[in-house]
């Protein structure tokens, strides 16, 4: 965990020159990033730069986020203009550098807006109150009387008394150090939150002219192959390089277990790299996508008690109707369009590496790590980075450009193939959830016992009001890397958008939806009588009404279906309406609602981008994406055989916000992808009235459970499994 | 083979010494430094990579040096002309047709290649075509109504 600051004061003077620089002091409140169990250190008590103001009048805001897609170089910069009291247009955004911005753990747990956006929003407004005060002296006026606009202040009544933000900073360096206790600006004084200007990334990105990190270019620059193993956990036997050794233009590194062969043309070096002839001895582990299940569940760790209410044991034996289901999911991959790329170059005793990486700061100190030096001597810089969710945060090629840099004392670039971005992958784990549930004849659900198995604890609780309650987890996800050390997984699993929630809401939601289907009840109806959150009835009907929801109990034969969800301090409620192919089992999702309520909405477009985006990548795992491999043999190495979702896929999606001014913005990015498989499988059974518990549903497994149903007449679909 | 081999790129005849198997992708991407066309699977299967060649989308990772002899390659950088943007990418920046950008370039010269063969396409037809380029992200339907949109804007008045 790295707790030290961006760069030192000094050295951020000398890159920044003249203007008005705004530091700002954290308070512990902001801190800690509240989620769940797991409280991350995320920014540094030190001071860091946050602004600066330039003579010019542009302002250079500095984040230790990164943009991936998600639009928080737009959604960053709305807030600085909207605090600060600037135009868009005039704000510079500099991401991810670590030199040049405030030290910060990552881009992920949809924390940016959540998290950081009030860390930025007090800094920014905290220079307009410094800068009204210079304008104040300057102008010979009280502070009282001056208003803002456009980076200028004027007095109120004398427009020509002015004096812009670049003048108040010509000639000088002026530094103002701030506390976080700002007051912020309320949404309906909004004039640049709240709206949906074009995206800031927008004209780079439809051009060409966007940089990720395989695009930066450095003179000498060699690129780089590396030899890997075939499977996770197989053991080097014999090498001969002899092949490759006298190649024209080959620098070839065998050192320390990092055999690669470099070239100034890439082509050339993935052609060495066929021509090194190995011996290896493979795994012996033969785990599979059907025995893994078991192995998650016989090999957990210590239950973990998540939330517990009531007596569990004492009502089981009382209550009317008790369901009892397991449901699993396979591991699913990232498959983000832009394989991790890193170029690095070491100059001075100091090294620069441009990454793809959703975690600049540990990156950094990573990359310290493995070249024996102090972190201060290295310098991550974030170009754009081409999808993360989640994949982009072990940062092995930045670690691995950085290392052969400095073994060949030349500039490398290492940018991974498809085959090695599967390969090196930190694959969403498999999972398991067991739920044991029970209502009333009344239909209030009395009884829930749940536990959860390798998936994680995210979403692991459900918002419903059970008397008697017992959530457990076999303890969070457990992500590692491959090897002995973690036996539960033959290779590395990590943080997947989300973590955890798609699998438990999958889980949760589905039995919710089988409790009410019992009862002969209609699934919205069923959810309400159960619930009295009233921001999660509020979504609910909101998203009812957009949907045009007709009550009815499942199987009504509609396709028709629905689940919620608390998700970083954001609710959501989706409906969809799909088709299934009785024949051939595929399912056609025709079109799905998802409203949500998540607090002040900083860029509503952008909001429904993420709503859009994380609906149709969780087609993905819900329909089609679970990784086959044998053992350590990750058998799925490109978009041939694993399939992500495709335009014919996407069904159209419509996005609904219940508004909440006067709650702080909440997560964009994670949240309307953790109801999509919970929403198919009641919209799968809705139509069918066979209920799928395993995740993804393919159209073999569909056609399964429906041929299993008939066959099966007198088991009908109104009892539980 | 090591030879002289001229095409046009971007309206501008270029020839290069080297060898006429090289993969054009890589040969953009490092000899000219157009890093606009992605390398995004190396097996034609994502299209992030697809530049248009004699009017035809094609995937840049499949094809070789001596497959654009004589011809006219257009990448990303030559979409826009005059300093106007296609209006395939205009269409793109109004709608948000796009979220990290990495399958954007492959997405846009899909598109631009397929609106000259087919003017005025349906819906269906668009998915249809677009359906063998890959996006993560989720732009699809954002995609789909930037293609229709510059669709009607190119063919005609309105």
């Amino acid at each position: 965990m790295s707790t030290l600051p961006g760069v030192s004061r000094r050295r951020f003077f000398h890159m920044i020159g003249g203007g008005i620089v705004v530091f700002v002091s954290l308070g512990p409140t902001a801190v800690f990033a509240q989620e769940g169990a797991n409280r991350l250190f995320v920014y540094p008590k030190d001071y860091n730069a946050y602004l600066v103001i330039g003579k010019n009048g542009r302002v250079a805001v500095f984040s230790g986020k990164i943009e991936m897609g998600q639009g928080v170089l737009t959604s960053q910069a709305q807030m600085v203009a909207e605090e600060l009291g600037v135009s868009l247009t005039s704000i510079d955004m500099v991401l991810g550098d670590t030199d040049k911005c405030p030290a910060d753990m990552g881009t992920f747990g949809s924390l940016t807006t959540r998290m950081f956006g009030p860390v930025l929003r007090a800094a920014a407004a905290q220079a307009r109150v410094e800068l009204v005060a210079l304008a104040a002296q300057k102008l010979g006026a009280a502070r009282d009387s001056l208003l803002v606009e456009h980076g200028t202040v004027f007095v109120a009544g004398q427009p020509r008394r002015r004096v812009s933000y670049g003048e108040l900073s010509r000639g000088a360096k002026i530094v103002r150090t701030v506390q976080s206790d700002a007051i912020l600006r309320s949404a309906s004084e909004f004039q640049v939150m709240g709206a949906s200007p074009r995206r800031l990334d927008g004209l780079e990105k439809v051009t060409g002219a966007a940089k990720y990190a395989a695009d930066i270019r450095v003179p000498g620059m060699l690129y780089a192959r590396l030899l890997r193993p075939p499977t996770h956990g197989a053991t080097l036997l014999q090498l001969d390089t002899s092949g490759v050794e006298h190649l024209p233009g080959i620098t070839l590194i065998n050192h320390d277990g990092l055999v690669a062969v470099l070239h100034t043309d890439p082509e050339a070096a993935e052609d060495a790299l066929g021509r090194i002839k190995t011996l290896w001895q493979g795994s012996a582990t033969k785990v599979d996508p059907e025995s893994i299940h078991e192995r998650l569940v016989s090999q957990a760790a210590t239950l973990k008690t998540l939330a517990e209410r009531g007596n569990v044991a004492a009502v089981r034996s009382n209550v009317k109707h008790v369901f009892e289901a397991t449901y699993k999911k396979g591991y699913v991959a990232h498959a983000a369009l832009e394989p991790h790329a890193a170029i690095a170059q070491i100059r001075e005793g100091r090294a620069t590496v441009w990454a793809s990486t959703q975690t600049p700061f540990p990156t950094r100190d990573k990359i310290a790590k493995a070249l024996g030096w102090n972190p201060m001597q290295v310098r991550v810089i974030t170009p754009f980075v081409g999808g993360g969710f989640g994949g982009k945060s072990a940062d092995g090629q930045a670690i691995e450009a950085a290392r052969l840099a400095q073994i060949t004392g030349k500039p490398v670039q290492v940018a991974w193939s498809r085959s090695e971005e599967f390969f090196n992958d930190t694959f969403d784990p498999a999972s398991v959830v067991k739920i044991v549930s029970g209502i009333e004849a009344s239909g209030r659900i009395a009884l829930w016992d749940s536990v959860v198995y390798s998936a994680g604890e995210r979403g692991a609780v459900a918002c419903y009001d059970i008397p008697n309650a017992l959530f457990r987890s076999s303890g969070g996800a457990s992500y590692g890397p491959p090897g002995p050390q973690a036996s539960l997984h033959p290779f590395a699993t990590g943080p997947w958008r989300a973590p955890g929630a798609n699998m438990n809401v999958f889980a949760i939601e589905s039995q919710i939806d089988m409790m009410a289907s019992a009862v002969g009840e209609d699934p919205l109806a069923f959810r309400l009588r159960n619930l009295t959150d009233p921001r999660m009835r509020r979504v609910l009907q909101a998203a009812a009404d957009a949907f045009g929801w007709q009550p009815a109990a499942a199987p009504s034969k509609r396709g028709v279906g629905l689940a919620c969800n608390i998700d970083a301090g954001t609710y959501v409620a989706t409906m969809a309406e799909i088709k299934v192919d009785a024949a051939s089992g595929r399912v056609q999702v025709i079109r799905m609602v998802c409203a949500q309520d998540m607090g002040i909405i900083v860029n509503p477009e952008g909001a429904k981008m993420q709503i859009e985006g994380g609906i149709t990548m969780g087609l993905g795992y819900t329909l089609a994406e679970e990784l086959r491999f044998l053992g350590g043999d990750i058998l799925d190495r490109n978009f041939g055989t694993y399939e992500i979702p495709r335009f014919s896929w996407v069904p159209r999606i419509d996005a609904v916000f219940v508004k909440n001014d006067d709650l702080a913005p909440q997560g964009g990015g994670e949240p309307p992808i953790t109801t999509t498989g919970a929403v198919i499988a009641n919209a799968v059974f809705d139509a069918t009235g066979a209920r799928l518990y395993r995740l993804p549903m393919t159209a073999d497994r569909v056609r399964l459970a429906i041929a299993a149903l008939s066959a099966n007449c007198s088991k009908s679909f109104s009892t539980p499994a | 083979m090591k030879r002289p081999i001229s095409f046009e790129l971007n309206g501008r005849r270029v020839t290069l010494n080297t060898d006429d198997g090289r993969t054009v992708l890589w040969v953009l991407r490092t000899d000219f430094a157009l890093t606009g066309t992605k390398y995004g699977c190396g097996e034609g299967v994502c299209g992030a990579c697809t530049v248009i060649v004699d009017g035809k989308a094609v995937r840049s990772c499949l094809i070789h040096l001596k497959d654009i002899e004589r011809q006219r390659v257009l990448t990303i950088e030559g979409l826009a002309h005059n300093g106007e943007l296609h209006p395939l990418q205009q269409a793109f920046l109004e709608h948000g047709a796009f979220q990290c950008g990495y399958c954007t370039s492959g997405m846009l010269l899909s598109a631009a290649a397929f609106l000259r063969e087919i003017p005025n396409p349906s819906r269906d037809a668009i998915v249809s075509h677009m359906e063998r380029n890959l996006c993560r992200c989720g732009a699809h339907q954002r995609i789909v109504a930037a293609i229709e949109s510059a669709a009607r804007r190119m063919s005609g008045p309105s």
